[in-house]
């Protein structure tokens, strides 16, 4: 069932970039060691394998995963009498949550700028873009610092050359999530470029859940929150007082 | 050893919660406070989410100060009318502050409004509480020329519907701890902590009661409010982790406990000046980081964080 949905999404990306019709032996397939990352009490952060093969004639791989989108506001703080405070939110649409592009090559000599923001492969070229209109200078500032903070936890990367490909037929890469992951639906896409432009892509769906206490907890807090809260208070006062009781006969 | 926390959405080690949890849990027993004025900034350092640290404090706070109430208790420490009417209008007042929390949020000035409450209102009761202190040491290896009234006659002693709170010693108007009752409960809704550290000094200095009976009231009062924080952030927000909290209450009710006996231990004044410095430094620190140029400008996520 996936598949045809996959060579579906390719066509579709080959017809809007107006590359070359894909031709019966430009083959892509690629697949991850699990479609699924759960998310359970010990959960310190994953790695999947992602693998796959291609047509005999070389080309470059380039890998882009993508978590799901969501409104970020970025704020910077301003120097108002001596004292930082907070200037006013800035949201920015469709954030993803989860951004990471790997690459046999560094992606600027794969294809050019206007192609890669199309595709949004590669940091510079990801879209992110303000809810309400805002200055230009202000919009890339602010952009920097939403890059820089998701970077620094490890959720927004970008490395060239982590793709191991054996003899320009198959290749494989591990993709690295980090402990603080957001939940949600990921699209894993594989492209193969070739004189700079993309001749066949695959996307493959991941997704990321919450499993097992860490799920039941999570769902008794959202779907039953009035009880959920009660229990909460019961849980606070029975464990301090037990433990006040334990400790005074100790 | 790393736990995943549901509601948090990340993994913290274990130990690290126990420690922070024990660390604040002896204070908070020590001097009757709930702790979650130190409890959440050293939550949101460690990385955990504000609007998750705050509402997870609470609920470690009702567990915290529960066995602290408990042991109050047990020494005859808790004015129980006093009490009720200070939770009657810290009910109306968390009210008032929550509704001025989601105003001064959507001015986007909520987390400065914070910094500046934390600043002011700690800086001037850790003066107050050193100077006290000093007073009072002095006047113990001075004792010539002492002339202290019995109590300190303030506009609070004044309103009229007077009432006596036999175990404080006290006959005073109820509106006096109607209002204390009502702006430390405005201020913890504001500031998204029990309040503790503002009724216990509010208690001594204005209503002139016992220190001891301070502490055992404020932890009783504090159980009550915590217990209604958590309930309307659970409904409101869904911010409450329950394990996070359940494993911070292991820690600090130990603490407590052990911060209790060592308080039991102290004189009155020196536990006030230990309260005072301790309050200073949260001062001193707040004060720091609104001054000192930040190394990242830039920050995500609704406000209503305190860094």
């Amino acid at each position: 069932m996936r598949r045809p949905a996959a060579l579906a999404t390719a066509t579709a990306l080959l017809a809007l970039t107006g590359a070359a019709p894909l031709a019966a032996a430009e083959q892509l397939i690629a697949d991850l060691s699990s479609r699924e990352i759960r998310i359970t009490t010990g959960f310190t952060g994953a790695e999947l394998l992602l693998f796959g093969a291609t047509d005999a004639r070389a080309g470059d791989i380039v890998i882009v995963v993508r978590g799901p989108g969501r409104v970020e506001e970025v704020r910077r703080k301003h120097r108002v009498a001596g004292i930082w405070m907070n200037g006013p939110a800035v949201p920015f649409k469709n954030v993803p949550g989860f951004y990471y592009v790997a690459s046999t090559r560094p992606i600027e000599d794969i294809a050019k700028p206007p192609l890669l923001e199309q595709l949004q492969i590669g940091l510079p070229a990801l879209r992110l873009e303000t809810v309400r209109p805002a200055d230009p200078e202000v919009e890339d500032s602010y952009r920097e610092g939403l890059v820089r903070l998701k970077r620094n936890r490890s959720l927004y990367d970008a490395e060239a050359g982590t793709i191991t490909v054996i003899g320009d037929r198959l290749f494989r890469t591990t993709i690295s999530f980090p402990a603080g992951v957001p939940t949600g639906e990921y699209q894993v896409k594989v492209y193969l470029f070739r004189d700079g432009k993309p001749v066949s892509a695959s996307a493959t769906p991941l997704l990321v859940l919450k499993s097992g206490l860490e799920a039941a907890i999570f769902r008794f807090a959202h779907d039953q929150s009035a009880l959920y809260g009660i229990v909460a208070i019961l849980a606070a006062l029975v464990a301090g007082w037990l433990a006040g009781v334990i400790f005074r006969k100790a | 050893m790393d736990i995943y926390f549901p509601i948090a959405e990340m993994p913290i080690s274990v130990p690290l919660l126990l420690a922070l949890g024990g660390g604040v849990g002896f204070l908070s027993g020590m001097f009757g406070i709930g702790g979650g004025f130190l409890m959440t900034p050293l939550l949101v350092i460690v990385g955990v989410p504000a609007p998750v640290a705050a509402a997870s404090v609470a609920n470690q706070v009702v567990g915290a100060s529960v066995s602290g109430a408990l042991a109050q208790w047990r020494r005859g420490n808790v004015d129980v009318r006093m009490a009720g009417l200070l939770i009657a209008a810290g009910f109306v007042g968390s009210a008032a502050g929550v509704a001025l929390f989601g105003l001064l949020r959507e001015l986007g000035q909520i987390d400065l409004v914070i910094a500046a409450c934390y600043v002011t209102l700690l800086g001037t009761l850790g003066l107050l509480m050193e100077i006290e202190s000093i007073r009072a040491w002095r006047r113990r290896r001075n004792p010539v020329g002492r002339r202290r009234k019995l109590h300190a006659h303030l506009w609070i002693h004044g309103l009229p519907l007077k009432m006596k709170f036999r175990a404080s010693r006290l006959y005073i108007s109820i509106f006096a701890p109607l209002s204390i009752g009502f702006g430390v409960g405005a201020l913890s809704g504001v500031m998204g902590v029990g309040g503790g550290f503002v009724m216990v000094p509010a208690l001594i200095y204005l209503l002139d009661m016992p220190t001891a009976m301070a502490v055992g009231t404020s932890l009783l009062q504090i159980t009550v409010v915590a217990a209604n924080v958590t309930f309307l952030q659970s409904v409101g927000n869904q911010t409450v982790d329950i394990m996070l909290a359940l494993l911070l209450i292991v820690g600090s009710v130990i603490g407590a406990q052990l911060g209790t006996m060592f308080g039991g231990r102290l004189r009155g004044e020196h536990l006030r000046a230990l309260l005072g410095l301790i309050v200073l430094v949260v001062a001193f620190r707040v004060a720091y980081d609104l001054t000192v140029n930040p190394d990242e400008l830039f920050s995500l996520g609704l406000s209503g964080g305190r860094h």
